[in-house]
């Protein structure tokens, strides 16, 4: 899919570094295979609105940045919920799609690799009906 | 004696001492925190990180060209 992955936390380095060695390593019995980056202070965070000043953490917020450096989408969950890997990968795998195609195509509700998309212009108003169906959506 | 933390995700909140009676002379200064948004640029960063083995410095900027899945999260050793 090639996308680079990176972790922030507001531990140090050194911190992530006994995370990964004591615990992170024994479940995929390999190191972390991308850098876990410090925020000590918060300062990324409140770059990104994702910082709770209350309890000096982040919250859940997870962002998809294209290669141009935008922001194509992001989620933010408080601490208790962890996120849907797979659904970050469908949208990754979506937003790849819009940019390869240069917004020729574009993907509906509940759209997965291989499953209907649109071609936005004139002959597709009011005909969305014709070429996707409702139930898609919740495939 | 000290109160022992129940067992969460989320850090203890840090008390802080309130000062506002102290600063009700000063001008209040406001920052103005523009939240991100979808469509527009990520906000640049640089920072230490841990790799494989590794202490790096990570620049944002340095990923131009590559799509980036930036995932922050409450803290190492937490549960979720």
């Amino acid at each position: 899919m090639g996308v680079e992955v990176l972790s922030v936390s507001t531990d140090s380095h050194f911190v992530h570094k006994m995370w990964n060695d004591h615990e992170l390593s024994k479940m995929i019995n390999k190191d972390i295979p991308f850098p876990m980056v410090s925020d000590a202070g918060g300062y990324i965070g409140t770059l990104y609105g994702i910082y709770d000043e209350d309890s000096g953490t982040e919250t859940r917020g997870r962002f998809i940045i294209d290669p141009d450096g935008v922001i194509q989408g992001f989620e933010v969950l408080t601490p208790p919920v962890g996120r849907n890997v797979s659904e970050t990968i469908r949208q990754i795998k979506a937003f790849q799609l819009v940019r390869k195609t240069q917004g020729g195509e574009v993907t509906p509700s509940g759209w997965k690799p291989g499953k209907t998309t649109l071609k936005p212009g004139p002959d597709l108003v009011g005909n969305v009906w014709k070429v996707w169906k409702v139930e898609e959506a919740f495939e | 004696m000290a109160e022992e933390l129940k067992p969460g995700c989320t850090r203890p909140e840090i008390k802080r001492e309130k000062k506002e009676e102290i600063t009700e002379n000063v001008i209040e200064k406001k920052e103005v925190k523009s939240m991100v948004k979808v469509g527009k640029p990520a906000p640049l960063f640089e920072a230490p990180a841990y790799h494989e083995g590794k202490f790096i410095n990570v620049k944002l900027e340095d990923y131009k060209g590559k799509w980036v899945l930036l995932c922050f999260y409450p803290g190492d050793f937490t549960f979720v």
